[in-house]
């Protein structure tokens, strides 16, 4: 084998900003002014929680705003604390399913599509056109019919149910981008990997999933925050067991019962939101790359 | 046989865990809710298997489609709810596109601190929907909110943002552009990035404008991005449901086809479970004659999707 994988993808997927020379003083002061705008607006709601979580409640309902009035980290401690829910418990739950709803789904989501880029089989066309009227049905009609076949399969009430329920929403979207980040790959590196004497296993595990780590990297991310951030599919399927609930849930609980802590809804949010801007930032450089691919090709 | 077999059966065997699991999953229900939509079912008369109670729901045929599609408002006034779905639709997906090509081009340029407004940008698709809901009815609250603290300081009156108004659609939709921006620029960035330099030094010999240039080499480069990410876009904004339902709950103002179905689904004593599938039907219909038109005129361009 005498393919470098890094250049190959540097090749590929390398940004290549065209430069048409220096830009104008008053160019470059209107497109860094656009960009900072468009920044502020898109960080502000974020920024502001944030600003919020450290306030009192009495303080966070005042009618003129400020940044910082009595704030402390009190709103943080007790909602770590279980105060106001067994957080701590549902943190755990989200971080079960979401990660297991990860790995499943891109490793299900990467078998099809390299079979749907590589191998044409009778149906494939049927196949892909599936996959986007699947993307068409309110999902969240399904969820009595769901209950119900849950409960045949003895699923109804364990994590296990809700994590293939959420793979089944973001395995369409994840394999349509897949599909067209494999069709980038050159279908050579497959022939020269079985000419290795690599099995078409092989050839798919050890070549090409490590060539389609920006691909890998996008739908991995999908599928995270499919998972971190669905309400309705979770407060239907878990039991209602206070410690079986994921966060989501919880907190949708948590603004019912305390309507007025906007303090301490706050904080529970933020603590909510790092994990998913964790994973959001280790694969944030290659979104671009990873779902342009996808498109072209989808 | 035994050939076909041989031949294909490493490609089936890769795809058949997913075809399982969508076919128990999405199928299986999806076949469940169309039957559902022709009887009477609901939270009354469904199997209950805790209870212990046998399923006495009756079929009633296409009753459940003629009391939607009559419009009345104890169906949810099907078409009045079509049409704002539709503007909805449009209105978001259209500043979907705008502001995503907008910002996507702005970024293609080879400049200093790139990746940071790249990150900054992005941040609204890392936060889960149910917090940027909770930030944004915050933010848009009518006695502590910021948006009217900001319009009393500037000596404007301040407005009910997310009250019983055709306001609260406007709330909504501008909730929504904020959330759906980054995808769209992510695509399109992507899309630009592959568009060959040399395309752009061509145009620039031949003294091509600027705008010329946008209209000539960016928009047809990226066609292909355009044309499956305003489909996605489409669908994906009609059975938006989130957003509305945790922003403005059952508000009849800022009520689409889903957040109706839902409004059946989960509100009141008995839980209308018919009208909710009749509806998912309908939804599923609308958005099936939608893409075929569209992958029709898409294909008449030289686009296949």
């Amino acid at each position: 084998m005498s393919i470098d994988a890094a250049s190959l993808r540097a090749s590929s997927a390398a940004a290549r900003p065209r430069g048409r020379g220096r830009r104008s003083t008053p160019a470059s002061i209107g497109l860094h002014g656009a960009l900072i705008i468009a920044s502020l607006i898109a960080v502000f709601p974020v920024f502001w929680v944030v600003v919020v979580s450290f306030k009192p409640d009495a303080k966070a309902i005042e009618a003129t705003p400020s940044l910082f009035n009595d704030s402390s980290l009190d709103n943080y401690t007790d909602v770590l604390s279980g105060a106001k829910g067994s957080f701590l418990a549902w943190f755990g739950n989200s971080v079960l399913i979401a990660a297991l709803t990860t790995v499943l789904g891109v490793l299900l989501a990467a078998t099809t599509a390299y079979a749907l880029s590589r191998f044409r089989f009778p149906g494939r066309h049927w196949l892909l056109l599936s996959f986007l009227i699947v993307q068409m049905f309110p999902f969240a009609v399904l969820i009595v019919p769901l209950y119900n076949i849950l409960l045949e399969l003895g699923l109804q009430g364990s994590a296990l149910g809700l994590v293939l329920v959420y793979c089944s929403t973001a395995i369409p979207f994840c394999t349509f981008m897949l599909k067209g980040y494999f069709d980038g790959i050159p279908a050579d590196i497959d022939e020269a990997g079985r000419v290795d004497g690599l099995s078409p296993l092989g050839v798919f595990w050890r070549l090409v999933l490590p060539l389609a780590r920006p691909g890998l990297a996008v739908t991995g991310f999908y599928s995270f925050i499919v998972a971190w951030s669905e309400v309705a599919f979770a407060s239907a399927f878990l039991s209602a067991a206070d410690e079986s609930k994921t966060l989501a849930v919880g907190l949708q609980v948590f603004v019912q019962q305390n309507r007025a802590e906007w303090g301490h809804l706050a904080a529970a949010s933020v603590l909510v939101a790092i994990p998913a801007v964790i994973v959001f930032y280790a694969v944030q450089r290659f979104l671009v790359s990873g779902l342009a691919a996808g498109s072209v090709k989808g | 046989m035994r050939n076909f077999l041989a031949r294909y059966w490493f490609g089936y065997a890769m795809v058949l865990p997913v075809v399982a699991v969508l076919a128990l999953l999405v199928v299986l229900p999806l076949l469940q809710g169309v039957y559902f939509g022709f009887t009477d079912i609901n939270d009354t008369n469904i199997a209950n298997p805790v209870l212990d109670r046998e399923a006495r729901y009756s079929f009633v045929g296409w009753d459940n489609y003629l009391n939607v599609l009559s419009g009345s408002a104890a169906f949810g006034s099907f078409w009045a709810t079509l049409v704002r779905t539709v503007i909805w639709t449009f209105a978001c997906v259209v500043c979907h596109y705008g502001i995503g090509l907008g910002l996507a081009m702005l970024l293609n340029r080879r400049m200093r601190g790139r990746g940071v407004y790249r990150v900054l940008l992005i941040l609204p698709w890392a936060v889960p929907v149910f917090i940027s809901a909770f930030a944004w009815r915050y933010l848009l609250n009518a006695d502590y909110g910021l948006f009217n603290w900001v319009l009393e300081t500037l000596g404007l009156p301040g407005q009910v943002w997310l009250g019983q108004s055709d306001l609260a659609l406007v709330s909504v939709i501008v909730v929504n552009v904020w959330l759906g921006v980054p995808f769209m620029m992510v695509a399109l960035l992507g899309g630009l990035q592959a568009i060959p330099s040399d395309l752009y030094e061509a145009a620039e010999m031949d003294g091509a404008t600027p705008w010329q240039r946008f209209a000539n080499v960016t928009m047809p480069g990226l066609r292909p991005v355009s044309s499956s990410v305003v489909l996605l876009g489409v669908i994906w904004t009609f059975n938006m449901f989130p957003v509305i339902y945790l922003i403005t709950g059952n508000n009849p103002h800022t009520r689409i086809l889903v957040t109706y179905a839902f409004e059946r689904f989960f509100s009141g004593a008995t839980r209308d479970y018919a009208i909710a599938s009749t509806y998912g039907v309908l939804i599923l219909s609308v958005l099936l004659v939608f893409a075929a038109i569209y992958r029709r005129a898409m294909a008449r361009q030289g686009e296949e999707l």
